[in-house]
């Protein structure tokens, strides 16, 4: 079951998001190159039942750095990034269309295990959401199901996840206690020293600090910067700002609306270099968004 | 009053009529559930001042001979061993525990997290349902099915009879598992879907999320739907006495006839039992020891519901 992605190779050509594509696809302006993509997103909708969230995302995702999508509320950024690790397919009537390549294998291909997607791909959620057991259980639980770990080596990879997250020292004296005593922006890094426990190669974070105050947030960017030289980290966030801290390329989504306004859509309006995204736009909706004029 | 400084402004603070209406009536609705609170404290300082002077004094007439393993207060010469009555109880509620409790559960779990929306909207109501079985039917069920059908041809152990604790418990255990499944699919559908996310995200499958998270996390629920099923067969009468019959027979095979606490009461209270006569101060006696273990139930009962809370929530 764990080979279930690498046994099956898939060959795709990666298609490049640099000028060839952006003359076909006015959706996406310009792209920046990506040497060996960890995710390679081709004509991807996203769909709720009928209703189309989000549409047409082209773009590529590079190893070992952060990535950031922007945009107003609703624009579809959520719903995008659970499509990385199959999250959505936990949603009834969700479906996605077009090509989602990790690495060369098709995440939604019929034999792909979301499963084994899920341990490899870890993600991180807008609200903390340490489960009802200890700090120490918390950890443990992903070594737990994927594998029969002994005493000694699930304590080594509860510390290590644990330092690895920044929270070792401020835990350390009180493993067995519940982890809901902890103040959220503890509880925000247990759910990632969580996810690391796994050995995830991508950690996804929607909104990761949304539900922090300031000091926490920064702890935990401080943390992103960290990981990032172990991990490909991919961050949705409505904070501008942390976006231009911590990420080196930054996709900006918006919704559109149609003529009739009946029908509202997410789409890519632009994906770049973080520091081109907020000093260079090539498109004005993106330069209204990032100097503020709008959303 | 002097005059009034320029530039200070007069505030009235006394209710308007409109805001005088709404103060009476929220008064109104304070008195109102404060009587009802009172009513319910009343109704059961009542119960135990009717029953437990009586049953005081019929312990006391007993005294040890309760502690024996006959049990015929109605005859001549009476005898009061209230073993039998307890091993009856035990029986037929630990049959029926044993039949719901997986049964129950593995629904509840299945109506949390396997069953689609649709399924879970047409199932919830059957549950409902069934739930509301008069306790007759099921009694007669028992009566004419199960223990003839069943008991009489299958079990291996002792005489055929056409009463047994096992059809008895195995009816309550049909009683009660629509309790269980359905109070504890309350507490783990109630489980947040940000808990069963965290666990997919870390790559467990559908079976550990619900055995591993969920379940943990809606225990408190779950433990009180047991509770609420165990206090249910405890008290279940009708089905006892129309299927385990009304002969406290002291025995350890489930195939027999035994009688439960809550029978005899409603066995020797049908009649009409004299003020003062034996049945009359037996009934009063099991009433009390029922209520008091019902009590103790309770008592226990939130306890650990608190200590689950406590501890996960
Ligand atoms: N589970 C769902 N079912 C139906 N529609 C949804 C669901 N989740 C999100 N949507 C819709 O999809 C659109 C995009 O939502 P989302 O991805 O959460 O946006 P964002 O994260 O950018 O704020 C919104 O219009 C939202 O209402
Ligand atoms: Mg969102």
């Amino acid at each position: 079951m764990s080979n279930d992605l690498q046994t099956k190779q898939f060959h795709t050509e990666i298609v490049g998001n640099n000028q060839g594509s952006a003359a076909q696809m006015n959706e996406v302006k310009s792209g920046p190159r990506i040497i060996d993509p960890v995710f390679t997103l081709e004509d991807v909708s996203v769909s709720y039942g009928k209703y189309v969230a989000v549409t047409d995302v082209n773009l590529q995702i590079p190893s070992n750095d952060i990535t950031a999508f922007i945009g107003p509320s609703g624009c579809g950024k959520s719903t995008l990034i659970r499509t990385l690790n199959r999250t959505n397919d936990l949603i009834p009537g969700a479906s996605v269309a077009g090509k989602v390549m990790y690495h060369d294998a098709d995440l939604y291909d019929s034999k792909a295990s979301a499963v084994e997607i899920r341990r490899r791909i870890g993600m991180v959620f807008q609200k903390p959401n340490p489960f009802p057991k200890s700090i120490y259980e918390n950890v443990a639980f992903g070594p737990k199901v994927n594998g029969r770990p002994k005493k000694s080596e699930l304590d080594e990879i509860v510390e290590k996840s644990l330092r690895g997250a920044a929270l070792w020292d401020e835990v350390k004296d009180r493993l067995g206690a519940s982890a809901l005593g902890l103040s959220g922006g503890q509880q925000q890094r247990l759910c990632i020293a969580r996810s690391l426990a796994v050995q995830p190669e991508v950690i996804l974070m929607d909104e990761p600090c949304s539900a922090l105050d300031p000091i926490a947030t920064l702890r935990i960017e401080e943390l992103m910067m960290e990981l990032k030289k172990e991990y490909t980290i991919v961050i949705v966030t409505h904070n501008m700002q942390q976006a231009a801290r911590v990420s080196t390329y930054t996709a900006y989504f918006v919704t559109e609306v149609n003529p009739l306004g009946d029908l509202r859509t997410g789409k890519l309006v632009e994906y770049d270099e973080t520091k081109k995204i907020f000093s260079t736009p090539s498109d004005p909706r993106t330069e209204a968004y990032v100097t503020g004029k709008m959303g | 009053m002097g005059e009034v400084k320029v530039g200070h402004k007069s505030v009235l603070l006394s209710p308007s009529p409109h805001l005088s209406r709404r103060l009476n009536t929220q008064r109104v609705a304070r008195y109102t559930m404060l009587l009802a609170t009172t009513m319910s404290v009343i109704v059961t300082v009542g119960i135990v001042a009717s029953l437990f002077p009586t049953a005081v004094r019929t312990m006391i007439t007993i005294g040890t001979q309760i502690i024996g393993i006959s049990w015929a207060p109605l005859f001549e010469p009476p005898e009061y061993g209230i073993l039998p009555l307890f091993t009856g109880t035990i029986f037929i509620v630990a049959i029926a525990m044993l039949v719901a409790v997986p049964v129950g559960l593995a629904a509840a779990i299945f109506l949390s997290d396997y069953a689609t929306f649709n399924l879970r909207r047409v199932v919830k109501p059957i549950l409902e349902i069934l739930a509301g079985i008069p306790t007759v039917v099921l009694g007669l069920f028992g009566l004419y099915v199960v223990n003839p059908l069943y008991v009489e041809k299958y079990w291996p152990i002792g005489e055929p009879l056409a009463y047994s604790a096992l059809g008895a418990g195995f009816v309550t255990g049909i009683l009660i598992v629509p309790i269980i499944a359905s109070v504890a699919d309350d507490a783990l559908s109630a489980v947040p879907r940000a808990m069963r996310e965290a666990a997919y995200a870390l790559g467990a499958t559908r079976r550990e999320v619900a055995s591993k998270v969920v379940f943990n996390a809606g225990l408190s629920g779950v433990v009180a739907a047991l509770i609420l099923a165990f206090a249910r067969a405890f008290g279940e009468t009708t089905i006892a006495l129309m299927v385990a019959g009304s002969y406290p027979k002291f025995t350890a095979n489930p195939g027999d006839p035994m009688m439960s606490l809550s029978a005899f009461i409603g066995f020797a209270g049908i009649g009409d039992a004299e003020v003062g006569s034996n049945a009359y101060n037996t009934i009063f006696l099991i009433g009390a020891i029922l209520f008091l273990i019902t009590l103790i139930f309770n008592i226990v009962g939130n306890r650990i519901i608190a200590k689950y809370r406590e501890a996960y929530e």
